[in-house]
């Protein structure tokens, strides 16, 4: 069990390692930086959803004096690629090129203009002329997956995953484990339900930005606001057709990401632009192209169809996905995977069936958000279990705790379904998730009575269960590099990500502790693809367990090297020697501190104690989620108002309780727009109707209600020092849980999310028409 | 056009293009504190203060500047109270990204000078124009509450 008191660094608060610069409002995210002679680039979109661009004027918008470089589909080779930001070789298709030929939706690129100013270039983009040839669209999920006349990838896909040439179908998973239909036909009851889940945008606060240019040494520098600089680097010299030695990729403070940012959104651009005119370019996104042409989470439609015996045993379980890629197929085939994989192992049925449909149609483009197909997975099945309790007669919780997954138990879908491939047996070997049901009950007050606080109000309690991973299991690595300094202090260089989840405290964390020196000693150096290690990136929960093992890993043989020159200094073993206290001590009482040890070895024994690691596992373990909400419903309005909100979380060791608080209380602030208000509104032919955060309302302090965090810990045996993930498993818990608490309050169920007061409103009416 | 300004507490003269924004304009001149988020006047990252009134420097025009006193985060770098937030708000846990926290703190800074309502709902109506997208606004109000706290113990001592 971790012991917070033995240990110096994790398990504390320590100042979060940037916070001071942040809240001083220093120049440290992308666009808080200029080179002489930037140029500023912009997007000409296509007002169609799809349409043949079949040739570009870009004549009179040169002719316009600041104008430095237009290009459009034929000034730039088309290498296919995907924009996923993905390990090599990435699960998703390679169906998009830097500039289309054919815009497949409305905010596809059409051409893109580099001038000495943003209003030069936004006057020149009015200038350019565009021949479309238009063609039929398909917006609707279920059109596209029937219909082969109208193709929105007329290529086929040369990896294989997706059905270009073929069909819409951008990915396909159908794995069983025993036989639904035959068990299903044993149950005492079968439940089946279709849950509705939207299209939402991450709504980062600082936009996709990024700035290129080329160095002196004929380098393309990319500095961006990015979650994954070495897979960019890997993917730029591909489609640039360079070398990875000729591209650095520097990731300064980023400003939020949320899985928005594990993909190629401007990166491209700006360096083809960088390199036709030898100028430095800078592209940001408009919050109106950030909805429009960065990345949503996907809506899907998910049917869950359950079997169950009389005393709530869970027999079969199918959860069959139907989803929309949009345009273009970023992370298709894994975000969908995960709706299953991460989800239903929650309740380990002996038949178990998950069935993917994801379609390419002419709407914006789906991607990576936060839970990364997880929320939508949850929200069904925890909406579901309601469903199916209340089909039994049996109280919701109860049939939670008898099917729900326990330690020792083996993950049924892991070995079946991996990143786009087989994946790794997963065993649980640490779960905090019943102590946490006992905690989160008990904040809650469940089973309690509640009584509305006016009589017209309707009072309701709702809870979901969540489990998710910690970085993809024999896929995710990470690397990092400890350097002693002359005053004991450590450089660590880490290609992990920090996108502001406080990944670079963390990892300080961790170094601080095997060194034994203080977290401020730490110096950390994240993300700068000429100066750090690798590493994946900020992506599937990985950064504190699988980054987190390998500086660990660098920072004990940096101890042990240390330990070698005070051994034959001090003539003793130097496994007897002890770093604590930013000092070390021999067995005979021998003690140097860290400063001195650093000036012996860097002056006498003239080496530079130094080391890197890199870490990868097998594993991935899940930390789960106890989350509840109490809310009270108007009928007569459908407004719903969150009372109270807990989440009880097992992240394994706690490395820093306030900025996992953060994670959970962030998450669930996500969660509550999620189910109450978020929505991206497409009309017929995909054009986004409120690209703006005053017709998308993200919350705001007003609308969070009181939050209780509770931090259950265990210790888990893969982990750094018992650590596992946090980021991710409690933006999957909100909504099912707040929408089962309306439905407790009301009678009413809502299929579809956000239960907006509207959509509460209507289906009280329905059910009781007056 | 050229207009003038005092901007923390310093004249400045500055040549702006017609039509655009303070925020632009306070970039240009090294006000890196202000971000722009939205550009529409809905996120709150690019608050500031116009004659010591919080405004979103996005849907301000450059020109309205003209003869008046804007102040910037960087311009209370060294106030006592602008400090005792910003070291609250990092103690808290409050700075996750930090992209929304200037804005923030210019908006809390602006509550205290002007308000003597120190009450839960003021201090979240006082932060309700500034979105943050990484946490659920807990410990920002944690770390207003405590200098609200502090406020009013002082007051409370002196009376
Ligand atoms: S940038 Fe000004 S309010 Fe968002
Ligand atoms: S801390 Fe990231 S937006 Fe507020």
């Amino acid at each position: 069990m971790s012991d917070r008191k033995t240990r110096s660094a994790v398990g504390h608060n320590v100042d979060k390692v940037d916070a001071f610069k942040l809240a001083r409002g220093e120049a440290v995210y992308t666009d808080d930086f200029t080179r002489t002679g930037m140029l500023t680039a912009k997007v000409l979109r296509s007002p169609h959803a799809h349409a043949r661009i079949v040739k570009v004027d870009v004549s009179a918008a040169m002719a316009l004096e600041g104008v430095i470089d237009v290009i459009w589909h034929t000034d730039v080779k088309a290498i296919a690629h995907t924009r996923a930001g993905q390990s090599y070789p990435e699960p998703s298709p390679y169906d998009t090129v830097i500039m289309p030929h054919k815009a497949r939706f409305i905010g596809d690129r059409v051409a893109v203009v580099a001038a000495e100013t943003t209003a030069i270039a936004e006057r020149a983009l009015k200038l350019i002329e565009v021949e479309y040839e238009v063609l039929p669209e398909i917006c609707d999920m279920d059109e596209a997956l029937t219909r082969t006349d109208v193709l929105v990838h007329e290529e086929a896909d040369p990896l294989g995953i997706g059905g270009g040439g073929k069909s819409n179908m951008a990915a396909h998973i159908d794995k069983q484990i025993g036989d639904v239909d035959a068990a299903l036909k044993t149950c005492d009851l079968v439940v089946e339900r279709v849950y509705h889940l939207p299209r939402v945008q991450a709504s980062h606060i600082e936009p996709h930005i990024s700035i290129a240019w080329v160095d002196e040494d004929k380098r393309l520098i990319v500095r961006t606001s990015t979650q994954v600089p070495f897979h960019l680097r890997r993917i730029l010299a591909r489609i640039l057709e360079m070398t990875e030695s000729q591209i650095r990729v520097i990731k300064p403070r980023v400003g939020g990401g949320f899985g928005d940012k594990q993909e190629l959104v401007v990166e491209d651009l700006v360096s083809v632009l960088a390199l036709r005119t030898g100028r430095p370019v800078r592209l940001e996104f408009t919050r109106e192209e950030e909805f429009i042409a960065a990345r949503y989470r996907h809506p899907q439609r998910i049917t869950m169809t359950t079997g169950v015996m009389k005393d709530g045993t869970m027999v079969a379980n199918r959860m069959h996905v139907m989803a929309d890629t949009g345009a273009y197929g970023s992370h298709a085939l894994t975000v969908q995977g995960n709706t299953g994989q991460k989800v239903m192992p929650m309740y380990p049925a002996p038949n178990i069936h998950f069935l993917v449909d994801c379609v390419y149609t002419n709407n914006p483009i789906s991607g990576a958000f936060r839970g990364y197909g997880a929320p939508q997975g949850c929200f069904a099945l925890e909406c579901h279990m309601d469903e199916v309790a209340a089909e039994l007669g049996m109280d919701r919780l109860e049939l939670r705790l008898k099917n729900h997954i326990k330690l020792g138990d083996t993950d049924p879908l892991s070995a079946k379904l991996g990143e786009g491939k087989e994946g790794l047996e997963r065993v649980i070997r640490s779960t905090g998730l019943d102590e946490a049901i006992v905690k989160g009950c008990e904040a809650i007050g469940w089973g309690q009575e509640k009584k509305p606080s006016a009589p017209h109000l309707k009072r309701g309690v709702g809870m979901a269960l969540a489990m998710q991973g910690s970085g993809i299991a024999g896929v995710d690595w990470g690397a990092a590099t400890v350097k002693l300094n002359d005053d004991g202090s450590v450089n660590l260089a880490v290609g992990a990500t920090d996108i502001g989840q406080g990944s670079d405290t963390v990892l300080a964390q961790f170094c601080a502790e095997e060194l034994g020196i203080p977290t401020e000693k730490v110096l950390v150096l994240s993300s700068d693809t000429d100066l750090t290690p690798f590493d994946v990136g900020a992506y599937a929960s990985s950064t504190t367990y699988v980054s987190g093992g390998a500086v660990v890993k660098a920072a004990v043989k940096v101890r042990e090297q240390l330990a070698e020159v005070l051994g034959s200094h001090w003539e003793c073993d130097p496994g007897d020697i002890v770093f604590a206290d930013s000092k070390s001590t021999g067995p005979d009482g021998q003690t140097m501190t860290m400063a001195e040890v650093a000036l012996f070895a860097l002056y006498e024994a003239k080496i530079q104690p130094m080391a890197t690691a890199s870490h990868m596992s097998n594993e991935s373990p899940p930390p789960f989620a106890a989350q509840f909400a109490d809310v009270e419903v108007d009928p007569e309005t459908g407004q719903v108002q969150v009372l109270k909100f807990v989440s009880a979380v097992d992240c394994g060791t706690v490395v820093h309780p306030r900025m996992a608080e953060g994670q959970i209380e962030g998450a669930v602030a996500q969660g509550l727009g999620y189910a109450l208000f978020e929505e991206v509104l497409l009309d017929r032919s995909g054009k986004v109707l409120n690209p703006n955060f005053l017709d998308y309302k993200i919350a705001s302090a007003l609308d969070v209600p009181p939050l209780v965090t509770i931090l259950v810990e265990t210790d888990e045996p893969s982990g750094p020092h018992g650590a596992k993930a946090a980021g991710e498993v409690p933006s999957d818990g909100p909504a099912p849980a707040i929408v089962n608490a309306i439905c407790d309050a009301v009678g009413v169920r809502n299929y579809r999310i956000p239960a907006t007061p509207e959509r509460v409103w209507r289906g009280i009416k329905e059910e009781s028409p007056e | 056009m050229k207009i003038e300004m005092e901007l923390n507490g310093r004249p400045v003269a500055h040549e702006i293009a017609p039509g655009g924004n303070l925020l632009s304009v306070l970039r240009e001149i090294g006000q890196f504190s202000v971000k722009l988020g939205c550009e529409t006047g809905d996120c709150g990252s690019c608050t500031v203060l116009l004659d010591g009134e919080p405004v979103n420097s996005c849907v301000v025009a450059a020109a309205r500047a003209h003869g008046h006193q804007i102040t910037t985060l960087e311009g209370l770098l060294g106030d006592p109270l602008m400090k005792e937030l910003q070291h609250e708000m990092v103690v808290k846990g409050a700075v996750q990204c930090g992209y929304c926290s200037p804005g923030m703190l210019i908006s809390l800074y602006a509550h205290f000078k002007a308000s003597g309502d120190l009450s839960e709902h003021a201090l979240r109506e006082a932060l309700t124009g500034n979105l943050c997208r990484c946490t659920g606004y807990v410990k920002q109000l944690e770390a207003a509450q405590t200098v609200a706290d502090n406020r009013q113990n002082e007051s409370g001592g002196a009376s």
